[in-house]
């Protein structure tokens, strides 16, 4: 078997990461998503709209370096996480889910506000007439009517979490089973001149990334017959 | 103090451009038309009852429930009022099959509450055979009537239509009409309704509200304030009269029904069936559909004379015609449109009797 102890270790972390990622981002993205497709506060959604979209722009070695500031012994976040006796979150698990939540939130927070939009009110002014609260109009009438953007928001958070290497680097660094990402791995193999086994590793992060698009974008055709 | 049974609405309502500022007494029963052209603030007045929208000063009671009272504070949020809201485009739930949209609502209220059943109301709009499609799958009317339905499975006690024919062709229009006029006679639930369309207003409604600009410039019963010449309804080309009466006998050989207006009106009115007698019935006559002569004219190809008496007049300014105001002996009133050299020929004043010849009257319902 081509693939060592430590190769495998860094699949079931980028696993783990991305999943845990892409969770955090649907519970934290869909008010943030929500809000930006309805609030009549233009100042403010304008301002919130490009700070979410930063990470689409900025290399990811920024926004790890800023969070490595922010998050080291130094830094307001990483006092107050001292303070509060959690130590640094800086290389751990912890400070990778922040950091690589960050990256990819705008692969949430877009799609689903796109969605909500094209909902728009009607619906929802409809739910209300028939005696449905805001929450239960949320869970019965827009969840199911924006599953589309749901199911986009989680495959890009997933996919994008999981080929995520610069913020990992800066802030995680390459601690195999801790922070050693299948991202970082490659590049260990490479640097080590293993090219069989980093062979291994993007050959299946491609096959991956590419089958995950792929049904992503097989779904949304057969969503098509709807409205 | 007040009469429970009805609905009082006063909204001032501010928008860039538009301001609502209504106060309207309203009877709790029957079908009340908002009429008024696009922008008189009709379909924002629908709204604010419904509590879509929150007019910043603001009372609302409802057969003696209040559901709004900006004075004390007080806004009932939408879900929590017992209305039946049939939106303009049906806006039914495109996920959901029909089944799921019409239980949407009436699975939210308590088992108690629900008066109408599924069946019912399937049976009432006729959508029996529509239950497992899906919104996208539907006609416009189809759509329509599904929408109705599902506002009054949450057993509502008051309906509001904004313009629920507006987005149908008049084919469609024809095919869901019917099934409003049975509603009424059916379910005793008021009903407020939101068209810019005379005819419909005519047909369908018992109390007439007539906006324009937000404001309202008449609200009383049908019948009066049709015929108020101070009304720019008055002045269209389409200025009508509605008139009561009773199904009498049918002459199967000419296929002619009798109705009878008052003890001395009766119209004759060619009729594909019989009407069974008794049965109260609703016609439409045109201002510019009657004639007017001092005396009985006889030999005529026209069915319909009726002796009249001058009320009032009033010149339609941009076209050359006076506009009659006439009284039937019990009391009901219509309009002829003539000229103004027919007007001095006849030398119409106030209180003089002459005989009012029907060119055509349209039976509203039957």
């Amino acid at each position: 078997m081509p693939l060592t102890q430590n190769d495998f270790a860094a699949i079931g972390l980028s696993l783990q990461l991305a999943s845990l990622t892409t969770l955090l981002l649907l519970l934290l993205g869909t008010p943030l998503a929500w809000w930006l497709a309805h609030s009549r506060r233009r100042w403010s959604k304008r301002l919130v709209s490009a700070l979410v979209a930063l990470p689409l722009v900025l290399p990811p070695t920024v926004l790890g370096f800023y969070l490595l500031v922010l998050l080291g012994p130094h830094g307001w976040i990483g006092q107050l996480t001292q303070s509060l006796g959690l130590g640094t979150l800086t290389f751990s698990f912890s400070g990778l889910l922040i950091g690589a939540a960050l990256c990819s939130l705008p692969f949430v927070v877009q799609p689903l506000q796109n969605a909500f939009e094209a909902i728009g009110r009607a619906p929802l002014e409809a739910a209300a007439t028939l005696r449905a609260s805001p929450l239960d109009s949320f869970f019965t009438v827009v969840v199911p009517l924006a599953r589309p953007g749901f199911l986009t928001a989680a495959t890009l958070s997933f996919a994008h979490t999981l080929g995520e290497f610069g913020v990992v680097l800066m802030i995680g660094g390459n601690i195999p089973g801790k922070t050693q990402v299948v991202a970082i791995q490659i590049y260990n193999h490479v640097e080590g001149m293993h090219y069989a086994q980093a062979h291994w590793l993007a050959g299946g992060m491609l096959l991956f990334s590419f089958l995950i698009l792929l049904l992503l974008y097989a779904g949304r055709q057969n969503r098509q017959g709807w409205s | 103090m007040h009469d429970p049974a009805q609905i009082q609405a006063r909204f001032v309502l501010q928008h860039p451009g538009f301001c609502l500022d209504i106060d309207l007494q309203l009877p709790g029963r029957g079908i009340t038309a908002l009429f008024g052209h696009s922008g008189s603030g009709k379909t924002s007045c629908l709204r604010c009852v419904a509590g879509l929208e929150q007019a910043g000063t603001g009372y609302l009671a409802v057969n003696g429930d209040c559901w709004q009272d900006s004075a004390r504070g007080l806004f009932v949020p939408t879900y929590r009022r017992p209305i039946g809201y049939v939106f303009q485009e049906a806006n039914l739930f495109a996920h959901l099959d029909v089944r799921d949209n019409l239980l949407y609502g009436s699975r939210r209220i308590p088992r108690a509450a629900r008066q109408v059943a599924l069946q019912q109301a399937v049976d009432l709009l006729g959508i029996g055979h529509l239950l497992q499609r899906l919104p996208g799958r539907l006609s416009g009317g189809e759509r329509q009537r599904v929408g109705i339905a599902r506002a009054l499975l949450t057993s509502p006690r008051l309906l509001l239509m904004d313009e629920p024919l507006a987005s149908l062709d008049l084919q469609r229009r024809q095919e869901v009409m019917p099934y409003l006029e049975r509603l009424q006679r059916e379910l005793d639930i008021p009903l407020l309704y939101v068209s810019h369309a005379p005819d419909e207003v005519a047909r369908l409604a018992d109390h007439l509200v007539v906006l324009e600009e937000g404001r309202v410039r008449a609200c009383g019963p049908l019948q009066e304030t049709l015929l108020r010449h101070d009304l720019p309804m008055f002045q269209e080309e389409d200025a009508q009269a509605v008139l009561h009466g009773l199904a009498g006998a049918f002459d199967e050989h000419y296929g002619l029904q009798a109705v009878q207006l008052d003890e001395q009106s009766r119209l004759l009115q060619p009729a594909r069936q019989a009407v069974a007698p008794g049965t109260p019935l609703r016609l439409k006559v045109r201002a510019r559909d009657v004639g007017l002569s001092l005396a009985q004219v006889q030999h005529s190809s026209l069915l319909n004379h009726l002796a009249v008496r001058v009320c009032d007049w009033q010149e339609v300014p941009q076209l050359s015609y006076v506009q009659v105001r006439l009284q039937l002996p019990g009391g009901q009133q219509l309009l002829a449109r003539i000229t103004r050299y027919s007007f001095d020929q006849l030398g119409i004043h106030s209180g003089q009797a002459l005989w009012a010849q029907l060119k055509s009257v349209s039976l509203l319902n039957g």
